[in-house]
């Protein structure tokens, strides 16, 4: 087509999918929210780097046949006295680059982050819907069990699940599983405002005429719930996924920092600040700044993430 | 002609603490094939709760306690769930009130018409659309075929008013209940709304239960009107009859108290009173305590409707010669 001669003007290009994505309300709210610009870079770049950490680091800090104890204690960007290495980020006691236990601790930290959080919301919109649209005795079971769980601090409530799941595992698969007994203490300590969220937002949906219409028309309980009611409740839990992430990030790292989270195995960040804080008064400043800076930076771009869609999204903030 | 739709002395009750509410008391009627009967009344004389019963879309504790309700000769009130669910999607079509919140914001209109269409005629999913797009059509939404995949917010009220009428009419229904389908339209638009219903149900021989507080649509679409009161049938007759000769001294008032244009600037009369509540409603007829024209045993026998002569259910109903309008 490309070299057919062209007679008169070209008919405007009809606008591409891309095209209309970049003119939408959203996308344009975006773009005029620095913060949520540069929001998006840094966590952009740290999922990136989480991704490709084993490509990124310069060391793996987790191969015992790579690290040389000389190399311990190194300060950042200056040569090791012994060895004459020099390492961005400096190394901890162990001669382990910082920097690459940052990348690797990156990875465990989000991928706990975002599995902890999928798991709060499936479970958090189903109870929320079924308890919303059927009522009775379900909605009063479900939501009293999310009364008292809201009653305990979340962390409480992880560490209980944390330890359960810990006695009833065989002790040759408790590191294995550890990272997954993480995401289902965090998990499941979380869900209960997505329910209550998705139930609210319901049971406003529920008494709308258009699901009296497909009522009418003889659709399944099943089938007004998954395809009627779930598209329209979800804007908002969109805003708690995103400040959940944040939460689920800081739970894990306060789970890990208390010693009972990510094994020392594979470090998450907050196992690491735990580790680096010991070495604090010491002087070796670097092993847990580093950490603690990257956790500060991480949670705090999704807050401000979260915060911007919770006002894109709120039409009377428009 | 065997009716359509047949209410025998339908009864639906609200157990409360403070006693059994009835917001509809024993209400009989029928509606035939290609009739539109309008049922009038004040805010929560029981019109909706009716409509409602037919349905079975009552929300509880409201529930059928008493009557029987006959769809094309088939009783329907006492179904299992699942069978009345199968039956009223195929028989019964409904138009919401509110256009604004009876189509799914997030499916386009094509969608929301194709799923009824699917769930009830065995048709493919392509051809579900194009019936989709006939029935838009219908209904006169301009450039239906380019209209069918918008989304509800993108139609002004007056047409998805059309499409919920078009979502009514796909799944080819013997019966339509209407439920104030006007009232949160302009009044140049409900002119339309009204006379687009009525053709297409004379067209389709389709029974219409025409629900609204509205005397002019009543005049302008109904065939037959109900008057309800309080829960109960007050009067029921041809539509014109009942307008110009209201036999029932609530009928009378009530059209005593519509602006009409043949009255130019005088006062409108007022009913002195209010509808009874339903926790405290008065022996016998309901209305007697704001009738003008009460007497002996009023207050002590419901009166029945007695068919088919005097229409009204009242002891002292108006005469031929009280005539309040001519």
């Amino acid at each position: 087509m490309a070299d057919l001669p062209r007679t008169g003007t070209p008919a405007p290009a009809a606008p591409g999918r891309l095209r209309k994505a970049w003119d939408s309300d959203i996308v344009w709210s975006f773009r005029h929210a620095p913060v949520a610009v540069v929001s998006l870079v840094v966590v952009t770049l740290m999922v990136l780097a989480a991704v490709f950490a084993p490509l990124i680091a310069p060391y793996d800090p987790f191969d015992p046949g790579t690290l040389n104890l000389m190399n311990g204690f190194t300060p950042p960007m200056e040569p090791n006295a012994f060895t004459g290495d020099t390492f961005w980020l400096g190394t901890d006691d162990q001669g382990r680059d910082v920097f690459s236990t940052i990348l690797f601790g990156l990875r465990i930290s989000l991928f706990v982050g975002f599995m902890a959080v999928a798991l709060a919301m499936v479970l958090g919109i189903t109870l929320g819907l079924l308890a919303g649209y059927l009522g009775g005795w379900v909605d009063t079971i479900i939501m009293r069990v999310a009364d008292v769980q809201l009653t305990f601090p979340a962390i409480l409530v992880a560490m209980l699940i944390f330890g359960v799941a810990k006695g009833i595992t065989p002790p040759e698969l408790r590191n294995e599983v550890a990272i997954w007994v993480l995401i289902l203490a965090i998990g499941l300590s979380d869900w209960v405002q997505f329910a209550r969220v998705v139930r609210g937002a319901t049971l406003v949906e529920k008494s709308r005429d258009y699901v009296a219409a497909a009522r009418l028309i003889g659709r399944g309980s099943g089938a007004i719930m998954l395809r009627h009611i779930l598209p329209n409740v979800l804007s908002p839990v969109l805003v708690i996924a995103t400040i959940s992430l944040a939460l689920a990030i800081i739970a894990e790292a306060t789970l890990s920092f208390l010693g009972i989270g990510a094994p020392p195995t594979q470090p998450s960040l907050g196992t690491l600040i735990r580790i680096g804080q010991g070495f604090l008064f010491s002087g070796e400043w670097w092993i847990l700044l580093f950490p603690a800076a990257t956790l500060l930076a991480l949670a705090l771009a999704v807050n401000l993430l979260g915060d911007w869609l919770r006002d894109a999204l709120n039409p009377r903030l428009r | 002609m065997a009716p359509v739709l047949s209410l025998r002395n339908l009864t639906v009750e609200i157990p409360t603490r403070h006693g059994v509410l009835r917001p509809v008391d024993s209400v009989s009627y029928d509606i035939v094939a290609g009739e539109i009967l309008g049922v009038v009344g004040e805010s929560g004389a029981g019109k909706s709760m009716a409509g409602n019963a037919v349905i079975g879309l009552l929300n509880r504790p409201a529930r059928i306690t008493g009557g029987e309700v006959w769809l094309n000769g088939a009783r329907i009130d006492n179904l299992p769930p699942e069978g009345l669910r199968k039956l009223r999607g195929k028989r019964i079509g409904m138009v919401f009130q509110d256009p604004l919140t009876s189509l799914n914001p997030l499916l386009t209109v094509g969608d929301q018409i194709a799923e009824t269409i699917l769930e009830h005629l065995p048709v493919s999913r392509a051809e579900a659309r194009e019936r989709a797009i006939a029935a838009l059509e219908e209904v006169g939404i301009p450039a239906a075929r380019d209209r069918v995949d918008s989304y509800p917010h993108a139609f002004s009220g007056g047409m998805r008013q059309r499409v919920v009428i078009a979502l009514a009419l796909c799944a080819e229904p013997d019966l339509v209940i209407a439920d104030e389908p006007t009232t949160a339209l302009d009044v140049s638009v409900q002119a339309q709304i009204i006379v687009l219903l009525k053709r297409l149900c004379r067209e389709r021989g389709t029974a219409v239960m025409l629900v609204t507080h509205d005397m002019g649509v009543i005049a302008e679409a109904a065939d037959r009107v109900a008057v309800m009161y309080a829960g109960r049938l007050a009067e029921i007759g041809p539509v014109a009859d009942v307008i110009q000769h209201p036999r029932h001294p609530y009928t009378a008032g009530l059209m005593g108290s519509t602006p009409g244009a043949s009255q130019g600037q005088a006062r409108l009369t007022q009913i002195p009173g209010a509808m009874p509540r339903l926790d405290a409603m008065p022996p016998g007829c309901a209305f007697h305590p704001r009738c003008p024209r009460r007497g002996p045993g009023c207050d002590i026998d419901p009166p029945p409707v007695r068919a088919p002569d005097a229409r009204a259910a009242c002891h002292y109903p108006l005469t031929v010669a009280e005539d309040v309008t001519a």
